[in-house]
C-alpha cells in the first residue's frame, strides 16, 4: 500500500480534502478496519484522511430534548464508560461493551463502525432499536439520516464519497419503554455474535406493547429490522409474545459460516429474539 | 507515499523520527526504536502479544498506524520494571504465568492496564479483560493467579521481600 496520510483540525478542512481527492481518498477513524482492509489490498486509496485530530468530532452528552449525542470519532469503550450514556441506556453500553475486546474498543470509534458497515457487528443493531439518526456533512451540506437507511448491504453505505458521519444522534427514550442487547456466542467471548439481537419495546399504560423496535445483526448483508414481529407484537399483552417470535425466522437472510449454518442461525434467531423479548417483558 | 516526523515518548525516552505513512506502530517500535519486547503475533489485533499502552489505554500496535502515536506516551514491556520487577511481573515468575514467553509481553502489559483501572479485579473481570490475550502453553491459570496475586500487593514489588524464591529454572 502507498499513499498519503493528511490530518485535518477540523470537519470542514476534512471536507477540503474529500472534494479534493474524491475516489482517490478513504477516511481513517480509529483504524481497526481500515488498518486490516488496507494491508489485505481490498482497500487502495491513494490518500488517507485522519479524523483523529478533529475535537469536532469528539464527546458523549445529553441532548436538550433528553436524547443522547455521541461524537463520530467517541470509541466504543468511551461509550462503554460513559456515565451518561448508562443514564440514557444500559443496553447501549452493554451493546457496545460487548465487542471484542478492551484493545479493540479503545480503538475503535462509532462513526468508523458505522461507516464500515459489517453486518456482524454489535452497535448497529441496538443504535437501530434506539431509533437513532447519523448526523452527516459535507461541502454541500448537512444531513440527517435514520440509522436504517445507512448500512445498504455487506460493508457497504448509502454516504456518498463527499461525506463524514459527525455523530450520532439518539432520541429521548419514551416513558414505558425498555430495551435490551443480547449477543449469541458459542464459540469465543470475543467473537462476532452468531446471531444478535436487539430490541426496544414501548408499553401502553395498560400494559400492551404500543410499539417496538426488533433489529437482529450477523443474520443478513446488514442490521435487519424484524417488522413482522413487530407488527405482531403491537397491541400484545407482554404475556403473549411466543407467536410472534416465530415470525423472525422469516425475515432473516443468514449465510452458512463459521458461526453457524444458516438453518442453525434461523432457529437461534428465533431462541435469541425469545430470549431478548423475556427480558423486556419481564 | 508520505513521511511523518513524529514525536513520541517510549518508556520516558523522547523519540523524533520521520516515518512513512503506511508503517504500523509495531514496526516502529521494533525496528527504528530497537524494542522488541513487544511481538507481532496475529497481526489482526486479535492474539494481544502486540499490547501497549499508548498514554496509559491498552492498544493493538499491530493495528494502529504510526502516525497515531505522534505526541503520545507509549509503555512497552520494557518500561515496567524500574530498578526492581512490577508486583506484576513477580507473580507471573512465582505463579507459573508462562511457559514458552512469546505472549507474556502482552500479557503484562494487559494486566497492568487492568490494575490501573481496577485494582482489585474479582476473577470474572480478570477472565473478562484478559480474554483478548492469547497463550497456548499455560492454559491461563496461571495468568489468573498471578494477576490475582499482584492485586493484593497494594503496588509493593514482591522481589526480595519474603516469600519463596523464584524456581531457580528461571
Amino acid at each position: 500500500m502507498t499513499f498519503d496520510y493528511h490530518e485535518p483540525r477540523s470537519v470542514a478542512e476534512a471536507l477540503e480534502l474529500l472534494d479534493r481527492y474524491a475516489d482517490d481518498a478513504h477516511l481513517i477513524a480509529g483504524g481497526t478496519a481500515t488498518v486490516l482492509l488496507m494491508r489485505q489490498g481490498l482497500l487502495r486509496p491513494g490518500h488517507v484522511i485522519g479524523l483523529r485530530a478533529i475535537d469536532e468530532l469528539r464527546g458523549i452528552a445529553p441532548t436538550p430534548e433528553g436524547g443522547l449525542r455521541i461524537g463520530a470519532m467517541a470509541t466504543h469503550r468511551a461509550v462503554e464508560r460513559s456515565p451518561e450514556a448508562r443514564i440514557y441506556s444500559p443496553a447501549l453500553t452493554d451493546a457496545f461493551a460487548s465487542v471484542a475486546t478492551v484493545r479493540i474498543r479503545n480503538q475503535a470509534t462509532v462513526g468508523g463502525n458505522l461507516a464500515h458497515a459489517d453486518p456482524a457487528q454489535d452497535p448497529p443493531p441496538m443504535l437501530s432499536a434506539l431509533n437513532a439518526i447519523v448526523s452527516i456533512r459535507s461541502s454541500r451540506g448537512e444531513r440527517s439520516l435514520p440509522i436504517d437507511e445507512l448500512a445498504v448491504d455487506h460493508f457497504t453505505t448509502s454516504l456518498a464519497h463527499d461525506e463524514i458521519i459527525t455523530a450520532v444522534i439518539l432520541p429521548p427514550i419514551e416513558p414505558g419503554s425498555r430495551e435490551t442487547y443480547l449477543k449469541f456466542l458459542p464459540k469465543t467471548a470475543d467473537d462476532y455474535a452468531t446471531v444478535s439481537v436487539a430490541a426496544t419495546l414501548r408499553f401502553a399504560p395498560d400494559g400492551t406493547i404500543a410499539e417496538s423496535r426488533i433489529v437482529l445483526g450477523a443474520v443478513g448483508p446488514t442490521p435487519i429490522r424484524a417488522r413482522r414481529v413487530e407488527d405482531a407484537l403491537r397491541g400484545q399483552p407482554a404475556t403473549r409474545v411466543r407467536d410472534a417470535v416465530e415470525l423472525v425466522r422469516d425475515e432473516i437472510d443468514p449465510i452458512d459460516d463459521l458461526r453457524g449454518s444458516a438453518a442453525y442461525k434461523r432457529d437461534m434467531a428465533r431462541v435469541w429474539t425469545g430470549r431478548a423479548l423475556a427480558q423486556v417483558t419481564r | 507515499m508520505s513521511t511523518h516526523r513524529l514525536s513520541f515518548t517510549l518508556n520516558g525516552t523522547k523519540h523524533e523520527l520521520d516515518v512513512a505513512a503506511d508503517r504500523l506502530l509495531i514496526d516502529v517500535i521494533r525496528e527504528e526504536c530497537g524494542a522488541t519486547g513487544t511481538k507481532l503475533g496475529c497481526a489482526v489485533g486479535v492474539c494481544g502479544a502486540c499490547s501497549v499502552l499508548v498514554d496509559g489505554e491498552l492498544l493493538s500496535a499491530c493495528l494502529l498506524p504510526a502516525v497515531f502515536a505522534d505526541g503520545r506516551r507509549i509503555t512497552t514491556v520494557e518500561g515496567l520494571a524500574k530498578d526492581e520487577l512490577t508486583p506484576l511481573q513477580d507473580a507471573f515468575i512465582r505463579e507459573g504465568g508462562f511457559q514458552c514467553g512469546i505472549c507474556t509481553p502482552g500479557q503484562l502489559i494487559a494486566a497492568t492496564a487492568l490494575l490501573r483501572e481496577q485494582p482489585r479485579p474479582d476473577r470474572d473481570a480478570i477472565r473478562t479483560w484478559m480474554m483478548g490475550n492469547l497463550c497456548r502453553c499455560t492454559g491461563y491459570y496461571g495468568i489468573e493467579r498471578a494477576i490475582q496475586k499482584a492485586s493484593g500487593a497494594g503496588g509493593r514489588s514482591l522481589s526480595g521481600a519474603g516469600g519463596q524464591s523464584p524456581p531457580t529454572v528461571l
